[in-house]
């Protein structure tokens, strides 16, 4: 089979919508227009069954209540609503909030929010697997915490939390527990019940769902989550996030859950991660000063985030340009700063300026996995010869010994 | 990021890519940059007796702005006069190939492996004017 380029290996940024979840939505953007709001005709009654609907979709694909799930316009307005909604509603209580430093920037970003608002956070530091231990959140526990929020799974190196172990720390010492769980959705089983978990942030378009709509899991009982509404109006969503219903985007959302859901019962995860480990198979026999960055035992199946040093990053995507897929590079952030996820883990700022992110998707075949080994195999090697510090490393020469002048 | 045609024809096609012998006599090199900022340029010129560049050589670990400002000062430089490679300007090379503003230290990195490389130059033939010929 041929493939057709360019190849989208990059499905941490977003997925493609799937055709199937395209084919639900239609219907609510043409003959289904109703607000969900309006109870008196038909056209609103419509509208809200499907509303409802959605939400038992949701609600499924994580273990809860449907009542526990609001609708936002996204993770980033999911991880601001569950954050800086608790902290607010239980400032009375506590103003500490425990959290990572590999934590999304929605997250960081609300925690620091917080900070002009006299709370006071305590970013815990990564070990280089990149996980954050049960034992660091219990130390960093202090009378007056009220809310930590830790990832399920890293966007970037796709290591997964011990989120269950996390939980029960916090439900232990009555601290709210917070999971941004976008990455995680549709490849890893979640109840959460179980895993103890409280707010939880929930985004379409990582699971082949639409863009711009996600959810908040709310936690209804023993103990119940209340929070301070950011954005007010009509009284939507039980007063928490007011505004009309997108029911299109809604019907979205619920019909990427049930596909999510099924996903993690029907072995697409298996082919996933026998295409991500494809992959990286072949790079591997190709080329040799290959590094993974974080733990490969706890990883996402559908990540590879690798370094391939003497490399720069920006300039092997340049090269690589038929395979769309990211890189920690500097060089591709507007800031010049390699990302801080790996610098995070401790990994050398050399490596993470050659490192690269793959996202192994639902629609990617064995022919497009190839194509991409062939592909980075021939650029890295081309780049390589290029690259002054190849040079010295096969001259025998160790680069640390070297002056360099920083600029 | 948004690139010039003539910044992606130097990336896809490096001029004078490859090395000169660094211990020649008449080879200046010049290794500017840092691994730990994402760049790091190699640059050598062979210089004749009458201070002409008669090769130029590039290695560069970089962005695709770094590789082609590097490519394209290797271009600029052959068969020219040591003088002509010494009035250089990082201006030049951004202008020539339109960089982004946060790519402009590519070019800043450009200019100064020429005047590492020229100084390298330098040195040894001092050195090898103060070392009594047998």
């Amino acid at each position: 089979m041929a493939v057709t380029l360019p190849i989208y290996l990059d499905n941490h940024a977003t997925t493609p919508l799937d055709p199937r979840v395209l084919d639900e939505m239609l219907p609510y953007l043409t003959q289904h227009f109703g607000n969900a709001a309006s109870r008196n005709h038909s056209f609103g009654w419509t509208a809200n069954e499907a509303v409802e609907r959605a939400r038992e979709q949701v609600a499924a694909l994580i273990g809860a209540d449907p009542k526990e799930i609001i609708f936002t316009s996204g993770a980033t307005e999911s991880d601001n609503l569950g954050i800086i909604g608790a902290a607010r509603f239980n400032s009375k209580k506590g103003k500490h909030i425990i959290t990572s430093k590999l934590e999304h920037k929605a997250v960081l970003d609300s925690c620091h929010a917080l900070e002009s608002e006299g709370f006071e956070i305590t970013f815990l530091d990564s070990d280089p697997d990149g996980i954050v231990k049960p034992a660091q959140v219990e130390a960093a526990i202090r009378p007056d915490t009220v809310l930590c929020a830790i990832m399920m799974a890293n966007n970037e190196i796709g290591t997964i939390n011990p989120i269950a172990e996390i939980g029960a720390v916090c439900r232990r010492h009555n601290v709210i527990f917070h999971v941004d769980a976008v990455q995680a959705l549709g490849r890893v089983a979640i109840d959460v019940t179980a895993m103890n978990v409280d707010l939880m942030a929930i985004s379409a378009h990582k699971m082949y769902g639409p863009k711009g709509i996600g959810a908040l899991y709310v936690r209804r009982g023993r103990p119940r989550i209340r929070l301070e509404p950011l954005i007010h109006g009509g009284g939507h969503e039980r007063g928490l996030r007011s505004g009309t219903l997108p029911v299109h985007q809604i019907v979205g959302l619920g019909a990427a859950a049930k596909y999510a859901l099924e996903a993690l019962q029907n072995g697409e995860n298996d082919r996933i991660r026998a295409l991500r480990d494809r992959l990286w198979e072949g790079l591997q026999k190709n080329l040799d000063h290959l590094y993974i960055n974080g733990s490969w035992e706890h990883r996402l199946p559908n990540n590879l985030n690798c370094s391939f040093a003497y490399v720069e990053g920006e300039a092997l995507m340049m090269g690589i340009k038929a395979i769309a897929c990211s890189s920690g590079s500097a060089c591709t952030s507007a800031s010049l700063e390699p990302s801080y996820v790996l610098r995070a883990l401790g990994v050398d700022v050399e490596l993470a300026h050659t490192s690269m992110r793959f996202g192994v998707g639902r629609f990617n075949t064995e022919e497009e996995i190839d194509f991409a080994i062939e592909l980075i195999t021939e650029k890295v090697r081309w780049l390589r010869q290029m690259s002054p510090l190849y040079e010295l490393v096969q001259e025998g020469v160790d680069l640390k010994t070297i002056q360099w002048a920083a600029h | 990021m948004a690139y010039s045609d003539k910044l992606i024809e130097h990336y896809e096609n490096p001029r004078n890519m490859g090395s000169l012998d660094k211990n020649a006599d008449d080879v200046g090199t010049g290794l500017v940059g840092a691994p730990a900022c994402g760049d790091v340029m190699k640059l050598q010129l062979k210089i004749n007796d009458d201070g002409i560049i008669e090769d130029a050589k590039f290695k560069t670990f970089g962005c695709g702005s770094a590789i082609a400002s590097s490519s394209l000062v290797t271009e600029m430089v052959k068969g020219k006069s040591i003088d002509f490679a010494e009035g250089i300007k990082n201006t030049m090379i951004a202008e020539e190939l339109a960089l982004p503003p946060v790519k402009i230290h590519c070019s800043v990195l450009a200019e100064d492996a020429i005047k590492a490389a020229i100084a390298d130059y330098r040195k040894k033939q001092a050195e090898r004017a103060a070392t009594p010929s047998e």
